[in-house]
């Protein structure tokens, strides 16, 4: 009886991270919009040279945030 | 008795989720290939400046350039300034594959490059023009 609840409970735990590995393939198939935004914004940063050479933290993120997708 | 098994898998779920939120937080853009095409177009910028002032090339809507008003370009120098949109385009599809290669992600080049076209706009100086949502030239 004892073996047995310890079995469920390893299967139960089994369970639970075979959900997490494909919840983590699920999300990463979206596209992280906010994350590619920061990315932009800090290569046209460098192309246009809108930072004087001084090293100041992220964008200025003008406008609104973005509509999450 | 099955104790460090069932501490082993919650160590891997919790792993599982840190790397998740890793890779929701930051896309990578560090890689040579990156840095190199980003290079490239940093020194094309020099030449492109004038003619985003002058609204002889505009920003596109997809994350391109193109020759706006071929009047505001003198005859001479018209097919320099052709050479000049054709090699910055090249970089930018460039740029757009290598961070969606970069980031295991070949199918988000799409979505990069279209996330990079409304900053382009965005960012772009007083006086640029661009192509608006009904792709018309729009002076900013």
């Amino acid at each position: 009886m004892k073996l047995r609840t310890n079995s469920h409970t390893l299967l139960g735990a089994l369970l639970g991270v075979a959900v997490m590995a494909a919840g983590c393939v699920t999300i990463n198939i979206y596209f992280p919009a906010a994350a590619a935004e920061k990315a932009a914004d800090r290569i046209i940063d460098e192309v246009w040279q809108l930072k004087g050479g001084v090293p100041t933290p992220p964008a200025p993120a003008p406008g609104a945030k973005p509509a999450e997708k | 008795m099955k104790n460090w098994i069932m501490k082993t898998l919650w160590l891997i779920a919790a792993l599982f989720a840190a790397g998740q939120a890793f890779a929701q937080a930051n896309l990578e853009i560090n890689t040579p290939g990156v840095a190199a095409i980003q290079g490239s177009m940093q020194k094309r910028h020099g030449e492109l400046a004038p003619l985003y002032a002058s609204g002889a090339v505009g920003l596109t809507r997809d994350g391109n350039v193109a020759l706006r008003d071929p009047a505001a370009v003198p005859l001479a120098q018209r097919a320099a300034v052709n050479g000049l949109i054709a090699a910055e385009n090249q970089d930018r599809a460039a740029l757009y594959r290598e961070i969606a290669r970069a980031n295991s992600h070949p199918e988000w080049e799409g979505d990069i490059r279209n996330t990079f076209g409304q900053r382009w706009i965005d960012r772009a100086q007083a006086g640029w023009y661009y192509q608006n949502a009904a792709g018309a030239w729009t002076r900013k």
